[in-house]
């Protein structure tokens, strides 16, 4: 039978299906197989462990090809010949087992299969936490646990520590593109300029016309070389700060106008940037103030003061606002996740993300005017402050409960009126009535209480609060926990963190679809089943006087396990029952 | 009410509004009477009144089938019929009171007599609350309002999520809920109360001997928010925070929540009666019936 541990074989070993084969006794285990030729001289001496071997073939009875069975390795395959096709199945079968045992294991350990970073990084966390990594002794080195799932509830405290060493951005680009100077070899009346991707990204960013002129020229009206040539050709008159060949330069094209004037874009925005400005400010008013916009105080690119006619002011510009650009658009310090090699793409890119912009502007800019600008009448009150909805903190929260641990809920206020209503509404309205009238008629009580009434609740009532006080102070050592010895209480802590685990894998694993994740809660059943003893264990051995208490905290821990232990047989129950395994349930 | 801005509204005035069990199936079958109750909180609302020329006092009936308000200090109807014999308070809560028992009894319908119906104690949380609100939006200074329960009857689960709705409301709003239980066992307390008293940040307590009532009323409930900070009132201790489930209105220890909405079930459902979600293990169900229906084709 394939149970069989060990097959011994008369068969003939191949090392090709034209070689006529080596006659000898072929010994399977488990493990490995050995082949002995008859002949002790014979080279042809195999012994090979099943590790070894990819896969298995063999062929049909009643095919016209003798009883082979080919082993296939990485370099070729082993043949051996059987006497018989039933030799050849009591082999096959044993094969069969042993290549699928040398399997499943492989493929457990490459669901584990873990960077060494992980790796670190689980050790450190355990290193970091030592009641982690108590819990990780308990649960995984005993088995109860794979190290994966153990670490798959974990998955916050991994992803932390991996947030902690985010990479840093790249931000955009601090030098100055204005200042591409050209390259003059001083030989030829040529300059040169240098163009990257980069620099391009950069000039659609800062100049906004540039960005339009290239979506609305290239490729419909220039190539892209014709676009650069002109645009550094309007850099390069630029750099002459030769405002009147300028001017004349573009006069004559119309498209290189569109790098020599100011960018219109540029002053929209501005523009749009100073209706941003507190409206009740008045900049036009203020501008008497303001010398620089007179003559001699602008600086002028590199420092130069070169006062020309008023109408070639157009084609000027001045340090100040190149300086001004370049910081706004490092300061917003975008970049563009495309790659930067197609500058058209790029600037398809940048045309979505300023349309996006527009509309928020115009909505900022009227919300702050609402606010600057208050109607009193109109305002609704705000002047009640609403408290934060809050969940107090969980010691608070314990105190306060912890006194049901010590007295039986009772459960059943509704079952206790049962027995006690036995009017009918008609009397029960009536007697209340009646009691109506009879303090309308009579009057209040007379008097309202005796003294000797009074001295009690007043008793009653100092006691109460001194208790209470004593009782509820802000020391520990009032909880149940804290009466109990140090060991049983460390113990019970402990198990109680270890259930608290379990019982996380144990309801995660449901519902149970796959033939693992029922060997899991298998698994965890058997373990939560022993940590309910454990806790007996506990209960019976602590001190008689403090078993009342023992047993009050661990109640509800065997509750929980019970609810698990419960749920886990009566989901086994229906599975088993369920004659038809539907789809999908194991 | 009329707003009052001239008057001068400090820290120690009170508004304070006052909910009154009166269903009749708790008191018919209370040990000590209704009338006896009644007169223990009327000196104690008197005595409300007398402690602060300010002071305002709102009177809310909780009964089985509705709630009303019985009394508000500061309306102007209040000195139709006064024949001497009785302060004007008692006689208008008493009238008032005496008409909504009457209406409250026409609402009710036929019960199992084992089936005890509980007050309605959710409708007037909401009316205090909405009284307390108006309050809030009557001008800058306003009294500082506060909510008492008088509560005997048991709690009804079915109104779970109601009275926490108006309990958190109340939270949100700064509103103490003060509840005094009125019951004969020492055992049995309310849970909802006890719920509204701590989360609120208000006073709960039970008092053992119901003859003192308005000792304890005066003691305990009778001061003011401002000087609450500077007394050491009683705590209460094994404040019940079980829930209700949402399906059959149980109170439970261990449920079912909802992993979307946090609704709480006592049971397995496949879906979410609140928000419909569905539920993991709905699916290969739904899977599996369909699968049976592929096989029978």
């Amino acid at each position: 039978m394939s149970s069989a541990q060990q097959v011994v074989k008369r068969a003939k070993y191949k090392t090709t299906v034209k070689d006529p084969g080596t006659p000898g006794v072929l010994k399977l285990t488990r493990e490995k197989f050995v082949f002995k030729p008859n002949d002790p001289t014979s080279k042809n001496k195999l012994e090979a462990d099943f590790r070894l071997i990819k896969n298995h073939k063999h062929t049909k009875e009643g095919s016209n090809k003798p009883p082979w069975l080919n082993l296939a390795h990485s370099q070729g395959s082993y043949i051996f010949e059987f006497e018989s096709f039933s030799d050849l199945h009591i082999s096959r079968e044993l094969v069969g087992s042993a290549l699928s045992k040398h399997v499943e294991p492989s493929k457990v350990v490459s669901d584990e299969q873990l960077s060494a970073s992980e790796m670190t990084l689980r050790i450190k966390l355990l290193q970091e936490d030592s009641k982690l990594q108590k819990l990780h002794k308990e649960l995984v080195a005993s088995g109860k646990l794979t190290e994966s799932e153990f670490w798959a509830t974990k998955k916050k405290l991994l992803d932390q520590d991996e947030s902690r060493k985010l990479k840093q951005r790249i931000g955009f680009k601090n030098s100055l593109i204005f200042d591409t100077k050209p390259t003059s070899d001083g030989r030829i009346n040529q300059v040169k300029f240098q163009l990257t991707p980069e620099i391009k990204y950069q000039i659609f960013t800062l100049k906004p016309a540039v960005h339009q002129a290239f979506r609305s020229f290239v490729p419909s009206k220039m190539s892209e070389v014709d676009f650069w040539n002109k645009y550094f050709r309007a850099e390069y008159l630029h750099s002459t700060k030769n405002a009147i060949a300028a001017a004349a330069e573009a006069a004559e094209d119309e498209d290189l106008a569109v790098f020599l004037k100011d960018d219109e874009i540029l002053e929209n925005e501005a523009r749009k940037k100073i209706r941003l400005v507190d409206p009740t400010l008045d900049m036009e008013a203020d501008q008497g103030d303001d010398y620089t916009h007179l003559p001699d105080h602008g600086i002028f690119r590199d420092g130069s003061k070169e006062t020309s006619e008023a109408q070639n002011t157009l084609y000027r510009r001045t340090l100040l606002q190149d300086l001004n650009r370049q910081s706004e658009v490092v300061l917003e310090g975008k970049t563009l996740d495309t790659d930067m090699e197609h500058p058209k793409t790029v600037a398809e890119v940048l045309a979505r993300r300023n349309q996006r912009f527009d509309g928020v502007i115009e909505e900022e800019r009227r919300i702050r005017i609402s606010k600057m600008t208050p109607i009193d009448d109109l305002q609704a009150q705000d002047d009640h402050a609403f408290a934060p909805l809050c969940i107090k903190d969980p010691r608070d929260y314990f105190d306060f409960q912890q006194a049901n641990a010590v007295k039986p809920l009772d459960n059943s206020p509704a079952a206790k009126l049962k027995t006690r209503s036995n009017l009918g509404y008609e009397e029960a309205y009536g007697s209340l009535r009646e009691s109506i009238s009879n303090i309308k008629t009579m009057g209040l009580r007379d008097p309202l209480l005796s003294p000797d009434v009074a001295f009690k609740v007043l008793t009653g009532l100092t006691k109460n609060i001194s208790s209470t006080k004593s009782n509820l102070g802000k020391s520990s050592q009032e909880s149940v926990l804290d009466i109990l010895p140090s060991a049983t209480k460390e113990k019970l802590l402990d198990n109680w963190v270890c259930s608290q685990e379990l019982l996380k894998h144990f309801w995660s694993s449901y519902p149970v679809t796959t033939q693992s994740l029922a060997n899991k809660a298998r698994r965890l059943k058997d373990a939560i089943s022993q940590i309910y003893a454990k806790l007996e264990e506990i209960k019976v051995s602590s001190q008689s006087d403090l078993r009342h208490q023992v047993s009050l905290v661990v109640h509800p821990m065997q509750q929980a396990l019970d609810a698990a232990l419960l749920h886990y047989e009566a989901d086994l129950g229906k599975r088993n029952a369920k004659g038809s395994k539907p789809n999908g349930y194991v | 009410m009329s707003p009052a801005p001239s008057k001068n509204y400090t820290d120690d005035v009170s508004l304070l509004v006052v909910t009154l069990d009166t269903n009749p199936f708790f008191w018919s079958d209370f040990p000590s009477h209704f009338s006896d109750f009644l007169s223990q909180v009327l000196a104690f609302l008197n005595s409300i009144l007398l402690l602060g020329q300010l002071n305002q006092v709102v009177v809310i009936a909780t009964g089985c089938n509705s709630c009303s308000y019985v009394y508000d200090s500061s309306s102007n109807k209040n000195h139709a019929s006064t024949n001497g014999t009785m302060p004007a308070l008692y006689s208008n809560l008493l009238h008032n009171l005496d008409e909504f028992i009457a209406k409250d009894k026409q609402l009710t319908t036929a019960h199992e007599p084992g089936n005890v119906p509980s007050s309605l104690l959710s409708g007037s949380l909401s009316k205090a609350l909405c009284y307390i609100q108006r309050a809030f939006r009557s001008g800058p200074m306003h009294p500082q309002p506060r909510i008492l329960c008088l509560q005997g009857s048991p709690d009804g689960p079915e109104q779970y999520v109601a009275i926490m709705n108006a309990i958190f409301s109340a939270q949100r709003s700064s509103v103490p809920v003060d509840s005094c239980y009125i019951a004969s066992s020492n055992s049995s307390n309310s849970a909802f109360l006890q719920q509204a008293s701590y989360i609120t940040g208000g006073i709960y307590y039970k008092p053992p001997q119901l003859d003192g009532l308005f000792q304890y009323l005066s003691a305990v409930f009778a001061t003011d928010l401002h000087s609450r900070a500077f007394l050491r009132l009683p705590k209460s201790l094994g404040v019940d925070f079980r829930a209700s489930c949402f399906c059959h209105k149980k109170t439970i220890d261990t449920g079912y929540v909802c992993s979307v909405c946090l609704s709480i079930f006592c049971e397995h459902h496949d879906k979410c009666s609140t928000c419909s979600s569905v539920f993991g293990q709905a699916q290969s169900v739904a899977a599996s019936t369909d699968n049976r229906k592929r096989k029978a084709e």
